[in-house]
């Protein structure tokens, strides 16, 4: 689970050109790791269970933490860590490091964050471990020790069967998330959180500069109601040459 | 950098993807410009005989693994395969497309190689005889220019934003056979579901008519699904639609959708909210349809037509419909 700048936001860059400013940004759970998380939930509303997320991330992912805790999940772990390297390799590493220790039947991740976008930590750590890993999944059952998974993929799906333990990525249409009540917002603080400090590993991946996209050429409105019409067929024909 | 540049040459059935002649493209760039040699990886079942077409792209060498249990992506399978090759002929660049497949797969591969992926790039460059990856962060909200550390350096690339182009000649590449040994596997890849006659996704359609909060219902989009059809395009939504329930989630444009690079994007009832506009901003050419003259949308539409959808755009499919029928 990891600690994202919410959608809405801005995205500043740092005076240095090789980094964004997040001082005031609102954080919150990625949304594919919320998805994951309710699909968790629901696994264990099932068939009964445990639920444990799993965070990389600064002190103040606590909040995140506690949040998740209050969506349903039993107890956390949090590898506490100020500056760790914007890598997925090396986040996969500790990562696949620390579930070595635990004991899980499903690990669920989300299929991307939407802070950098990599993608990447969902397989490398199933590969690490040895593990099954089906990616972008839409929907999920668990029965018999077997999972049986969709995976969203162009122009369709594709089910794919995998033997527990084994790991999946998921897409936005996984599970609609709840929301916490002011009750279980309230338990979630009596709830465990292990904090441990994760391995510091370079970071393979580095950022050489952060720009900002070159702003589009203002356009210009060609009129109103279906007069335009024939004037916009034209000019995408004749101006823009699309047609 | 030394050793050739490997390229996953992506099929969907019997057929090359059109972004495994992007890939194959940028792979010819790149080749020449560190005087290397370009390896594609075709894989799947019934693709032996299309491998020597990438010689038009300026392939030197296609390896195939041609297998009926390679007919659909299976992540421990391809992986393998792609392995034992990088492992084989040590590329200095592994390049995959930006596709459901191409970004379950590299990230596999660069574990393995010690590595990591630039995912979903939009420019490469050589620079110092070091690669340099430009891709988009936070939804394109800012772009990154990265370098990688280890070797090999593996990048997907962003489809429809790499343009494939033919050389001339064409090279006559060497065309090798892998065998393939189904490696111990604890998963099975059951069958592929299609969405139904929608043949393109979002992501690889040259034509996109998106519709947004405005449609008011499900029912309206016939409006759209008629434009689109008309101009051989498909139909996507915002992310309000999506989450009202009026269009699947596969059809969402934006942060936490798809991102798309179409030549031609129609917005018709969007507003153009951030997330929305991160994920259609590529487009070549943005047209922008809605009743409110203060939208976003207007902001960065190179083309806008204040009115009412249900006016405009059948209209527009009835203009379109004279247009194609003439040209």
């Amino acid at each position: 689970m990891r600690r994202v700048p919410d959608t809405a936001t801005r995205i500043k860059i740092s005076p240095d050109g090789k980094s964004v400013v997040t001082s005031d940004t609102e954080f919150v759970i990625n949304p594919y790791e919320e998805y994951a998380l309710e699909q968790g939930v629901q696994l264990k509303e099932k068939h009964s269970g445990e639920v444990t997320v799993l965070t990389l991330g600064p002190e103040k992912s606590t909040s995140i933490i506690l949040k998740a805790l209050a969506l349903g999940a039993d107890k956390a772990i949090h590898l506490k860590s100020e500056n760790f390297p914007d890598d997925p390799s090396a986040v996969a590493r500790v990562i696949a490091a620390e579930l070595k220790t635990v004991e899980f039947d499903v690990l669920l991740f989300g299929k991307k964050g939407v802070d950098d976008d990599n993608q990447q930590i969902g397989p490398m750590v199933a590969e690490l471990l040895g593990i099954p890993c089906v990616t972008q999944i839409v929907k999920l059952d668990i029965s018999a020790g077997k999972a049986t998974a969709h995976r969203e993929v162009e122009g369709g799906s594709i089910v794919v069967e995998a033997i527990l333990p084994s790991a999946f990525t998921a897409e936005k249409d996984l599970t609609v998330p709840r929301y916490a009540s002011l009750r279980e917002l309230v338990a979630a603080r009596k709830k465990p959180i292990l904090v441990k400090e994760p391995q510091q590993l370079p970071g393979a991946l580095e950022i050489v500069s952060v720009q900002y996209p070159p702003p589009r050429p203002p356009g210009r409105v060609l009129g109103k109601g279906v007069e335009a019409v024939p004037i916009l067929v034209k000019v995408l024909h004749e101006e823009a040459k699309v047609i | 950098m030394q050793g050739p540049i490997l390229v996953f040459a992506e099929s969907s059935g019997r057929e090359f993807r059109k972004s495994a002649f992007e890939s194959v493209t940028e792979a010819r760039r790149l080749a020449e410009l560190s005087k290397t040699e370009v390896h594609a990886l075709s894989i799947g079942h019934g693709v032996k005989d299309q491998a020597s077409s990438l010689g038009k792209f300026g392939a030197d060498k296609v390896s195939v693994a041609d297998d009926e249990m390679l007919k659909l992506f299976q992540p421990d399978f391809y992986r393998q395969i792609a392995l034992d090759l990088a492992n084989k002929i040590n590329p200095s660049v592994i390049l995959l497309p930006a596709t459901s497949s191409g970004k379950d797969l590299a990230p596999r591969l660069a574990i393995h190689l010690n590595t990591v992926v630039a995912a979903d790039c939009t420019e490469l460059e050589i620079r110092n005889d070091e690669l340099i990856a430009t891709r988009p962060a936070y939804a394109g909200k800012v772009l990154l220019k990265v370098k990688m550390k280890g070797n090999p350096k593996v990048a997907t690339l962003r489809p429809n934003v790499f343009t494939a182009r033919e050389v001339t000649p064409p090279t006559s590449p060497r065309i090798e056979s892998l065998s393939f040994q189904k490696p111990v596997t604890r998963m099975t890849v059951k069958e592929f579901v299609t969405h139904g006659a929608k043949k393109l996704d979002l992501t690889e359609a040259g034509i996109i008519v998106s519709g947004g909060r405005g449609m008011g219902g499900p029912e309206n989009y016939k409006i759209l699904e008629d434009l689109a059809s008309v101009m051989g395009g498909v139909v996507g939504a915002s992310r309000a639609s999506v989450d009202a329930g009026w269009r699947p989630h596969s059809d969402q444009v934006g942060q936490t959708g798809r991102t798309v690079s179409p030549t031609l994007y129609i917005a018709c009832g969007i507003s153009g909210a951030i997330q929305h506009r991160v994920g259609m901003i590529n487009s070549k050419v943005i047209v922008a349809i809605n009743k409110d003259p203060e939208a976003p949308i207007f902001g960065f539409a190179d083309y806008g037509i204040v009115g009412d959808v249900f006016e405009v755009v059948p209209a527009l499919t009835q203009e379109m419909r004279k247009y194609y029928g003439k040209n």
